[in-house]
C-alpha cells in the first residue's frame, strides 16, 4: 500500500471531506483522509442541527459564513450529485419578554453594523412568518438570508464526490502523533503504528485535534462540550424557517422529509472528565444522552411551538462540540510547523460554514490567498502581545 | 484500518439485479437497489446508510428492515453479516409524544 500523498487530512467530518473535495476539484488528487471511526461523519458533522446561519456569528467568521451562503450553498446539491436540502427561508430568533427583545436588538444591530440584513419584527409579523407559534412570543429578530440544510447528506455528499475524484479514505485510522522531518511536517502516525507521509497535513479532527497538535508542540486552546438533538415523526408541511430563541433554549427546523429536528441542552450534560476521554469519539456507546435533556428540550420547544405538543419524538442523540476559548475556530497554517494547517474549534457552528472552510483549506494548500481574509482566526491569537 | 478505495475496487461496479425494486425499508420507502447502489458509492456502514438514504430512520427505527439491510450490505461487501456493525439504539424506545416526554417533574411554565 502506498502511504504517501501530497496532502493528508486528519478527520473525516464535514470540514475534512469538504477540504478533500475542493482539493480534488482543483486537481490536487493525491489526497488521503484518515478517519478514526468506522463511519465517515461519525462526529458532530452528522449530529448537528443543520443550521446554515450568519446571524449570531462573530465578525471574524461572518465574511466566510456569508461567502458560502452567497456563492456555494445554492448550487451544492448539483455539484455533489446528492440532495443537501439547502433551504434559505430565514432565521427567526424569538423572544417572550422585554429582556429577550433587548438582547435580540443588540444582536441585530451588531449584525447590521457588519453588513448583514437582520431586523426586529413584531408579534404580528412573527405570526405571518409562522402561524404555529405561541402567543407568548412578542417579537423576534429576522435574518431572511439564513437557512438550513441536511448535514447527513452534505457530509456524505462531499465524501462521495471526493471518492469519485480519486481521494483515498481510510476509516478506523486513529491518528496518534505527528512528526516533523527537517523542520517540516511529514509523518502522521496511527495508534496501531502505521505511518503515513505527506507534504501538507490538515488537522480537522474536532476536539481531538488538540491532543494531536500537542505532539508537535502546539497547544490549541479548546475544550469539549456535549450538545443534544431530537427528531419528531413526519409532520405536514408547517414551516421552512430556522428557529431559535433569545435564551438559546433550543433551535431547529422542519426538514424536507417532514420531521422536525431540534437541538438543545439542559445545562446538566456530563463534561469531558466524566467520560473516558481516550476513546469516547470512536465508541458511540460512550456518547450517552442525558435523562434531563430530552425532557427539558420538549418543554422549551412546546412552549414556543404549541402545535408540536402531540408530535411524537422518534429519536434523540448527542454530539461533541469542539469549543474554542473565544468562540471562533482555529483556521490556518502553523508557523512553527511548516506544512501543518489547522481547521478545528468550530464551537457548535461549523456545519454551515463547511463549504467555504473547505474551499479556503484547499487554497491554503496550494498557497493561494483565501477568498476572504481569515488571519484573525490564527491559532496564535492568544499569544501575549510583545 | 480500512481502505475504502481498495474495497470499492474489490467489489467492482454496481450491476443491476432483478429484484432491485424490492422495498426494504417500508417506513422510508428505500429499495434494495438504492442500498446496493449506495454501497458502490462508498457508503459501507449501517450508520452511513441510515444517514444517506434514511433506511431504518422512520417510525420503527429499523426494527423491521435492520436485518435485511445488514444482509444486503454483507453480501455486497463480501463479508459475514456478523461483521456488519449494528446501528445504535436511541431513546425514546418507542415514539413518544412531546408533552409526555416533557413531564419529568420539571415545571412547564415559570
Ligand atoms: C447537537 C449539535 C448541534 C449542532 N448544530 C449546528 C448547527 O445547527 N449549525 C452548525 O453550523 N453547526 C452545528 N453544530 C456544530 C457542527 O456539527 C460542527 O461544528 C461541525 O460538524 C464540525 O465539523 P468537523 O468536520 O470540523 O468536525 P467533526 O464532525 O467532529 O469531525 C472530526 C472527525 O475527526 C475524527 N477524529 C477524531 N479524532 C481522530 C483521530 N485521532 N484520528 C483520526 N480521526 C479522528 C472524528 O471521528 C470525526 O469524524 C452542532 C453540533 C452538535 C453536536
Amino acid at each position: 500500500m502506498n502511504n504517501t500523498a501530497d496532502v493528508i487530512i486528519i478527520g473525516g467530518g464535514v470540514n475534512g471531506c469538504a477540504a478533500a473535495y475542493y482539493l480534488a476539484k482543483r486537481g490536487v488528487r493525491d489526497v488521503i483522509v484518515l478517519e478514526a471511526a468506522k463511519s465517515i461523519g461519525h462526529g458532530g458533522s452528522s449530529r448537528n442541527g443543520g443550521g446554515v446561519r450568519q446571524s449570531g456569528r462573530d465578525v471574524r467568521e461572518l465574511p466566510y459564513a456569508m461567502y458560502g451562503i452567497q456563492y456555494m450553498w445554492p448550487t451544492l446539491s448539483e455539484e455533489l450529485g446528492v440532495d443537501v436540502e439547502y433551504t434559505q427561508k430565514g432565521n427567526l430568533r424569538m423572544g417572550k419578554t422585554e429582556e429577550h427583545i433587548k438582547k435580540l436588538q443588540t444582536l441585530a444591530s451588531n449584525a447590521r453594523a457588519v453588513g448583514l440584513d437582520v431586523k426586529m419584527i413584531d408579534k404580528k409579523e412573527v405570526k405571518e412568518i409562522c402561524p404555529y407559534l405561541s402567543d407568548e412570543v412578542i417579537g423576534a429578530s429576522w435574518c431572511p438570508t439564513d437557512g438550513h440544510a441536511n448535514p447527513l447528506t452534505t457530509t456524505l455528499g462531499y465524501y462521495k464526490r471526493a471518492l469519485e475524484l480519486g481521494v483515498r479514505f481510510f476509516t478506523e485510522a486513529s491518528v496518534k502523533e505527528l512528526k516533523k522531518v527537517k523542520g517540516k511536517i511529514r509523518k502522521v502516525i496511527l495508534a496501531d503504528g502505521t505511518v503515513f507521509e505527506g507534504e501538507t497535513v490538515i488537522l480537522a479532527a474536532g476536539y481531538e485535534s488538540r491532543a494531536i497538535a500537542r505532539t508537535v508542540g502546539i497547544d490549541i486552546p479548546m475544550m469539549r462540550l456535549i450538545d443534544e438533538a431530537l427528531v419528531t415523526e413526519m409532520q405536514p408541511p408547517m414551516t421552512d424557517v430556522m428557529f431559535g430563541c433569545a435564551t438559546a433554549d433550543f433551535y431547529g427546523h422542519q426538514t424536507v422529509h417532514g420531521s422536525f429536528v431540534f437541538g438543545s441542552d439542559s445545562g446538566w450534560e456530563p463534561t469531558d472528565e466524566m467520560i473516558d476521554p481516550s476513546n469516547n469519539c470512536v465508541d458511540p456507546s460512550k456518547l450517552i444522552t442525558n435523562a434531563f435533556t430530552l425532557s427539558a428540550s420538549c418543554r422549551a420547544i412546546q412552549d414556543y411551538i404549541p402545535a408540536l405538543t402531540d408530535a411524537k419524538i422518534v429519536r434523540s442523540w448527542c454530539g461533541w462540540l469542539d469549543e474554542s476559548f473565544d468562540g471562533v475556530p482555529f483556521l490556518g497554517p502553523v508557523d512553527e510547523v511548516p506544512g501543518l494547517i489547522l481547521a478545528c474549534g468550530f464551537t457548535g457552528h461549523g456545519f454551515g460554514t463547511a463549504p467555504s472552510v473547505g474551499l479556503m483549506l484547499s487554497q491554503m494548500v496550494v498557497g493561494e490567498p483565501t477568498v476572504v481574509d481569515i488571519s484573525a482566526l490564527s491559532y496564535n491569537r492568544f499569544l501575549p502581545v510583545r | 484500518m480500512f481502505d475504502i478505495q481498495e474495497k470499492l475496487k474489490e467489489i467492482g461496479p454496481y450491476i443491476e439485479e432483478a429484484d432491485d425494486d424490492l422495498l426494504v425499508c417500508r417506513c422510508e420507502e428505500v429499495t434494495k437497489g438504492e442500498i446496493r447502489r449506495a454501497l458502490h458509492q462508498g457508503i459501507f456502514t449501517i450508520e452511513e446508510m441510515r444517514r444517506y438514504l434514511r433506511s431504518g430512520m422512520g417510525l420503527c427505527q429499523g426494527q423491521t428492515c435492520g436485518k435485511l439491510v445488514k444482509g444486503i450490505i454483507a453480501k455486497e461487501l463480501h463479508v459475514s453479516p456478523v461483521d456488519v456493525y449494528p446501528a445504535s439504539s436511541r431513546a425514546p424506545m418507542r415514539p413518544t409524544e412531546m408533552r409526555i416526554l416533557a413531564e419529568d417533574g420539571g415545571v412547564c411554565h415559570e
